[in-house]
C-alpha cells in the first residue's frame, strides 16, 4: 500500500509539473521561446541556443541583410545578383524577419512575386514553366537590362453585412502584368501571387516529424468533419525523390535549405550548389543579349554561405504569447476550438526527437498549423497547380506571432497576397473546408467576435 | 534643456575637454577602485548611475570635439585638394574614430544613440554597398555621386533620407561613408584603400563628390551635437530622465549595452562573421584598414564603465555595485574585461589579413581567442545582472 500511495504521490507530482509545463501557452517554441514584444520581435535566435549554433546565425544574419550586388564586383562574397531578381536582399521583403505587403498604386512590387506557370506537370510533379518567363516574373533587372514585367494590383471593394446588421467589406484583387519584356503571356497561364512570410520559428516547423503531420491528414474526410487536409509531395533536389512539402504559401518545399536556395535563385538570381543555374530561360536571355553565362563558374552562394543562411532561419525563435490569463483572450481561445478554427491551425505539436539540431529536438510548439493542404474555396483560388496543390489549395499558415505583426512590420495586410488588411478580413476570406468556420464566425455575437481576435492578437 | 544655451555650452565643454589630453585611454582606476570601501548599497548605486552620466557625457563630448576637427580637415582638404591634406583629412578621420567607439556601449537601451530616433544608423552603419554611394571597380558610374539625373544635388537632407532605403546595405551616411570618399576601395593586401585625390579635382563628378564629402561630414557633426546634448547636465534631456530612473532600471540599461556589445555587435557580428567568410566586406573599418581600432576600443569602452575611468575622469564605476554584491563574479568579470582588450589588441594588423588562412594561423587564432574571451564576457554580465535582480539580452533585440 505504502508503495501505491508512493507512486500515486508521484504521478501527481508528475502530472502538475508536466501540466505547468505542457499547459504553459506563452511558450510558442517551448524552451526556445524569446520574450519579445517589440519590432524584433521575430528576430531573436532561439533562446537555449548554443554558442556555436549562434555563430552561425549570426553569420547567416548578415547574410540575409546585406544588399548583394553585381558580379563582378569589388565584392567577392556578396556578388552575383540578377541578372533577373525581385530583390536585393532577403531582408528587403522579409523586414526585420517579418511579413511583406502587396505593392501599392504604381509601385514595383518587393514583397509580393508572382508564381506563373503553363497547365499541366513536370515529371518531377512541379508546375510547367513558361517558355520566356519561367515560373516566376522578376520585376527588376541588372542595370541596362530590361526586367521581365511589373505586376499590378488593383481592388474591388465587395461589402458584405454580418447577421447581427454589423457591416464588413473585403477587398477583392485583380492582377496584371505590365511592361511585359518577352511578349505577352500564353492565354493558358496560371498566376499565383505570394507576398513574403515572416520567417520565424521555421526551424521548429521543420523538426515536426512527417509521421506527425501525416497522422494530421485526412484526406477523403473520413471523420466527416469536413476538414480533409493532406501533406503535398514536392521534389526533393538533392534526394531526386518525392518527399512532403512543408515550406511556402502551398507547401512546394521540402526543407528549410531547398527553399533558402530557391529563393536565393528565384527571387536574387544568385546562383547555388542546389540550383547552379540562373533563374531567367535561355530565350529571355537570347532576346536581352545577356551574354554567355560562363559553364566553369561556381555558384554565385557557396555551400558554406547557404548553410549558414539555412541555420539562420531554422534558429529564429518565435515570440512568446501575451496576456494568456486575460478572461476575453481565454473566452477567444475557446471560441477558436469551437469555432473549429483549430482543426487546421493546430495549437499544439511536437518536435522529434532526433532532428539534427539539439535545441530544437523534443519540443511542445504552439504554431497554429498543421502544415497541410486545405481547399480553401474560390474566393482565395489562384488556379494554379503547385505538386500536389490544386488551385484552391493552400497550405494553413502559421499563426504564431501573428499578433506582433503590427510591431515587427507596421501593417496588418494577411493571407498569401496580402489582400486581407486585417484578421477580421482574412477570416471572412475563408471558404472551401473552412467555410463552415466563416458562417461560425459570422453568425457570432460582436462581442464573441472581438474576444476571437483579441485572443489571435495575443499570438 | 534651453535650446539657445545650448551651443554656448557645447563649446564651453568642448574647450574643457580639448584643453586635456584626450588619449582616450582605459586609465588605471581599477586598482584604486577597488580598494574603495562598500557604501551601503542604494547610496552605491545611485552614485554609479551618476557618475555613469559624466563619463557618457564626457566621451560624447570627446567624440563630438574629434568631429569637428575632422570636420575641419575635410573643408580645408575640399578648399585645396591635395594629396597631403586628404591624408591630413584621413588622419583626422581616423583619430575621430577613437572616442567615438568609445560610445558604442551605450547603445542598446533605446538611450539617445539608437531609442526611435536616435542616429546610430546615420552615424556607424555597416556594413555598407559601397557602390550605393560613388564608383567602385568594375562600375565606373555607379552610386550616388555619379547618378546625376535622379539626384541632381547633393545635399544633406538627400544624403539622410537615403540611408538604408531599399535595404539595410543601402549605407548612405555615416563615418563609414566618409571612410569610403576618402579612401576608396581596399583593393590592396598590404595597405589601406587609395583612393587618388583627384577624384576631387580632375574626376567625373569631382564636385558632386566634394559635396557629398562635405554633407556627410557636417552630418556626422551635427547628430554628434545632438546627442551630445542629450547627455550634457541640464533639466529638459535624456540624462535628466536617465537619473530619475530608478538605480535597477537605470544599472540594467547599463548592463544591456556591456552585453549586447560584447556578446552580440563584437563577439558576433564583427569578429565571428568576418572570421566565418574570411572575407574583407566583412570587416568594420575595410577602407581605411582601422578595424583593429574599432576592436580595441569598441572593448576599451566596456573597461570604461566597469572602471568608471576616461582620460582624467574617474569615479565609481560598475565594478564598485559587482564587488560589493559578489565579489568573486566581480573578480572574474574584471579580469575577462582586461582580457578582452588584451585579446583584441594582439590580433594582427590589418585585419583584412588576420582572418585568413587556416584555422591554425596566428591571426584566425588571436581572432577566435577574442570571440570566446567575449563570449564569456557576456555570460559573466548576464550572471550579474541576474545577481543584481534583472536579465540582459546577449543578442539582437533592439537597434
Amino acid at each position: 500500500m505504502r508503495y501505491a500511495r508512493w507512486s500515486s504521490f508521484y504521478a501527481l507530482t508528475w502530472l502538475v509539473t508536466a501540466s505547468i509545463a505542457w499547459s504553459d501557452d506563452r511558450l510558442s517554441g517551448g524552451e526556445t521561446t524569446v520574450f519579445v514584444t517589440n519590432d524584433k520581435a521575430f528576430a531573436r535566435p532561439l533562446a537555449n541556443i548554443s554558442r556555436l549554433t549562434r555563430r552561425q546565425h549570426t553569420v547567416g544574419n548578415s547574410f540575409f541583410n546585406q544588399n548583394w550586388v553585381a558580379s563582378p564586383a569589388s565584392t567577392t562574397s556578396r556578388d552575383g545578383l540578377g541578372h533577373l531578381f525581385n530583390a536585393r536582399s532577403c531582408s528587403a521583403c522579409h523586414v526585420r524577419d517579418g511579413r511583406a505587403e502587396p505593392p501599392g498604386k504604381g509601385e514595383i512590387a518587393l514583397g509580393l512575386v508572382m508564381r506563373i506557370s503553363l497547365p499541366g506537370r513536370l515529371a518531377t510533379g512541379g508546375p510547367v514553366p513558361d517558355p520566356s518567363y519561367g515560373l516566376q516574373v522578376s520585376e527588376r533587372a541588372l542595370p541596362g537590362l530590361k526586367a521581365e514585367g511589373h505586376v499590378r494590383v488593383s481592388y474591388e471593394e465587395v461589402d458584405g453585412t454580418y447577421p447581427d446588421g454589423e457591416r464588413f467589406s473585403l477587398r477583392r484583387p485583380t492582377y496584371k502584368i505590365v511592361d511585359l519584356g518577352a511578349g505577352p503571356l500564353s492565354s493558358k497561364t496560371r498566376f499565383s501571387p505570394r507576398v513574403a512570410p515572416a520567417v520565424h520559428g521555421l526551424g521548429l516547423l521543420a523538426a515536426v516529424e512527417d509521421d506527425t503531420l501525416r497522422a494530421l491528414e485526412d484526406p477523403s474526410d473520413r471523420d466527416g468533419d469536413g476538414i480533409s487536409g493532406k501533406l503535398n509531395m514536392v521534389w526533393d533536389y538533392e534526394g531526386q525523390r518525392l518527399v512532403p512539402g512543408r515550406f511556402g504559401w502551398k507547401a512546394n518545399q521540402p526543407s528549410l535549405r531547398q527553399q533558402t536556395a530557391g529563393a536565393f535563385v528565384g527571387d536574387l538570381g544568385i546562383t547555388s550548389p542546389l540550383f547552379p543555374k540562373e533563374n531567367h530561360t535561355a530565350s529571355y536571355a537570347e532576346l536581352h543579349n545577356f551574354g554567355e553565362q560562363s559553364e566553369d563558374q561556381n555558384p554565385e552562394l557557396s555551400a558554406k554561405i547557404l548553410q549558414r543562411v539555412t541555420a539562420y532561419l531554422e534558429t529564429l525563435a518565435p515570440p512568446a504569447r501575451r496576456d494568456v490569463d486575460d478572461p476575453v483572450e481565454r473566452q477567444g481561445q475557446s471560441l477558436f476550438a469551437r469555432m473549429n478554427c483549430a482543426s487546421c491551425h493546430t495549437p499544439e505539436l511536437r518536435t522529434g526527437n532526433d532532428y539534427p539540431l539539439a535545441e530544437l529536438r523534443s519540443q511542445t510548439i504552439r504554431p497554429y498549423t498543421d502544415l497541410l493542404l486545405h481547399d480553401m474555396g474560390e474566393g482565395l483560388a489562384d488556379g494554379r497547380e503547385d505538386f500536389e496543390a490544386n488551385g484552391q489549395e493552400w497550405r494553413t499558415p502559421p499563426l504564431w506571432g501573428v499578433g506582433l505583426q503590427e510591431r515587427v512590420n507596421g501593417h496588418t495586410m494577411l493571407l498569401h497576397d496580402g489582400r486581407a488588411r486585417d484578421l477580421t478580413e482574412a477570416i471572412l476570406w475563408h471558404g472551401g473546408e473552412a467555410e463552415k468556420s466563416r458562417e461560425l464566425f459570422l453568425n457570432s455575437t460582436s462581442k464573441e467576435r472581438s474576444a476571437l481576435l483579441s485572443f489571435l492578437r495575443s499570438l | 534643456m534651453n535650446r539657445t544655451l545650448l551651443p554656448l555650452l557645447i563649446a564651453m565643454a568642448v574647450a574643457l575637454v580639448s584643453c586635456k589630453k584626450s588619449e582616450s585611454g582605459s586609465g588605471d582606476q581599477a586598482a584604486a577602485n577597488e580598494k574603495t570601501p562598500l557604501k551601503e548599497k542604494g547610496a552605491a548605486e545611485s552614485e554609479v548611475v551618476e557618475h555613469y552620466t559624466k563619463l557618457v557625457s564626457a566621451i560624447y563630448l570627446d567624440a563630438f570635439a574629434h568631429a569637428k576637427t575632422m570636420q575641419g580637415a575635410v573643408n580645408a582638404f575640399l578648399a585645396e585638394p591635395t594629396a597631403e591634406l586628404m591624408q591630413k583629412a584621413r588622419d583626422s578621420w581616423t583619430a575621430a574614430r577613437l572616442p567615438y567607439l568609445q560610445t558604442e556601449v551605450f547603445r542598446f537601451y533605446e538611450g539617445p544613440i539608437d531609442d526611435e530616433d536616435g542616429p546610430e544608423g546615420l552615424l556607424n552603419a555597416w556594413p555598407m554597398d559601397e557602390a550605393y554611394i560613388d564608383y567602385v571597380e568594375g562600375s565606373a558610374s555607379s552610386g550616388l555621386v555619379n547618378n546625376v539625373t535622379e539626384f541632381p544635388k547633393i545635399d544633406a537632407a538627400l544624403i539622410e533620407s537615403l540611408n538604408e532605403k531599399d535595404g539595410e546595405a543601402n549605407i548612405s551616411c555615416g563615418y563609414h561613408a566618409i571612410e569610403f570618399l576618402l579612401w576608396g576601395q581596399d583593393l590592396s593586401a598590404e595597405g589601406p584603400g587609395n583612393r587618388a585625390h583627384t577624384d576631387y579635382t580632375t574626376a567625373d563628378n569631382a564636385s558632386r563628390r566634394s559635396d557629398y564629402l562635405r554633407a556627410v561630414t557636417n552630418l556626422v557633426v551635427e547628430k554628434l551635437e545632438g546627442l551630445v546634448a542629450e547627455w550634457l547636465p541640464g533639466n529638459d534631456n535624456y540624462r535628466a530622465e536617465f537619473l530619475k530612473l530608478p538605480s535597477s532600471k537605470a544599472l540594467e540599461k547599463i548592463m544591456t549595452g556591456m552585453s549586447m556589445l560584447s556578446g552580440f555587435e563584437m563577439a558576433a557580428e564583427r569578429l565571428n562573421v568576418a572570421y566565418d567568410t574570411k572575407a574583407q566586406e566583412d570587416e568594420h573599418s575595410c577602407f581605411s584598414d582601422t578595424t583593429h581600432n574599432d576592436m580595441v576600443y569598441d572593448l576599451t569602452g566596456i573597461h570604461n564603465v566597469w572602471t568608471g575611468s576616461y582620460g582624467d575622469l574617474s569615479g565609481p564605476g560598475l565594478q564598485v555595485i559587482a564587488q560589493g554584491l559578489k565579489p568573486e563574479l566581480a573578480g572574474q568579470l574584471g579580469s575577462k574585461i582586461e582580457e578582452s582588450v588584451a585579446a583584441a589588441k594582439a590580433i594582427p594588423v590589418p585585419f583584412d589579413q588576420a582572418i585568413l588562412g587556416e584555422d591554425t594561423a596566428p591571426g584566425r587564432m588571436a581572432i577566435l581567442h577574442t570571440i570566446e574571451t567575449l563570449e564569456d564576457q557576456a555570460e559573466l554580465l548576464v550572471a550579474l545582472a541576474k545577481e543584481m535582480g534583472f536579465g540582459v539580452p546577449i543578442s539582437e533585440e533592439e537597434e
